[in-house]
């Protein structure tokens, strides 16, 4: 199955971002494809690479990260979303990039399911 | 990371929006409206919905200058714009609906007149069969 996936919290507050990251490690473990990973509201602060979580817990920026460059996933910042919160280039973390609400809909009408993550 | 496209051109789809909070104390219902109006763009099915608190959001008459936040309100007038264009353009495939769940209405000692964009007023289990009908809920 190809899905989208929203994440709609930050990684710290909420478990939103944990969540969806389990959901599409899973889902790529299992042969499925995920298009697209979509961060809105404070979802783009998983994109901060300025964030430094204490070392002995997870780091989902990293991780996040990762994954894009292991499996190819397309991390995409939402940049009217992104604005507000002063995530921009000069402190997007690898593997994310920034552009437009578009790339929403468009994942929505291009995949099988869009697992939206919030709360 | 470079541009991603994917080839959406000829499919309609059922995208239906999910509006539960207040309009100011949280920044969900502006976010939701934002990517409503990005949704139009695509010319797919919009069924934009008001449930819980979420009612609150088209309600007429908002005044935000003593919390000193934009009034951002008046933007639910270009969903209803897109409405209704979408309903006189022949050309145009996409359906839009605007919908107040009734319970939710009822309990806030709402009645459609208190809104500022005219809506569809469905009780909970109606709203439930038009839910099971979409292909994408986004929700906030």
């Amino acid at each position: 199955m190809k899905f989208g996936i929203q994440v709609n919290e930050g990684p710290f507050t909420h478990q939103a971002s944990d969540s969806a990251y389990h959901f599409v490690k899973a889902a790529i473990e299992k042969g499925h494809e995920v298009m697209r990973v979509f961060f809105y509201y404070d979802g783009v602060n998983n994109a901060n690479k300025l964030s430094a979580p204490q070392a002995d817990d997870r780091n989902l920026v990293k991780l996040w990260g990762e994954l894009a460059s292991e499996h190819n996933v397309d991390l995409v910042v939402c940049i009217a979303a992104a604005l507000r919160r002063g995530i921009v280039e000069e402190n997007l973390a690898d593997g994310f990039r920034i552009s437009g609400l578009g790339q929403l809909t468009e994942v929505g009408i291009a995949a099988d399911r869009l697992v939206v993550f919030g709360d | 990371m470079s541009e991603v496209e994917f080839d959406t051109a000829g499919v309609v789809k059922n995208f239906m929006y999910v509006n539960r909070k207040a309009p100011y104390g949280t920044i969900y219902a502006l976010e939701v409206l934002e990517a409503v109006l990005i949704s139009a763009a695509f010319e797919q099915n919009a069924a934009i919905v008001f449930v819980d608190d979420g009612v609150y959001q088209i309600k007429k008459d908002q005044d935000t200058t003593a919390i000193n936040m934009k009034n951002f309100s008046p933007t639910y007038g270009i969903i209803e714009m897109e409405k209704e264009d979408a309903e006189e353009d022949e050309d145009m495939d996409m359906v839009w609906r605007i919908i107040v769940e009734k319970e939710s209405m009822e309990a806030r000692g709402l009645t459609p007149d208190d809104f500022k964009v005219e809506v569809e007023v469905l009780s909970s289990d109606e709203l439930a069969k038009v839910m099971a009908e979409q292909e994408v809920v986004i929700s906030g």
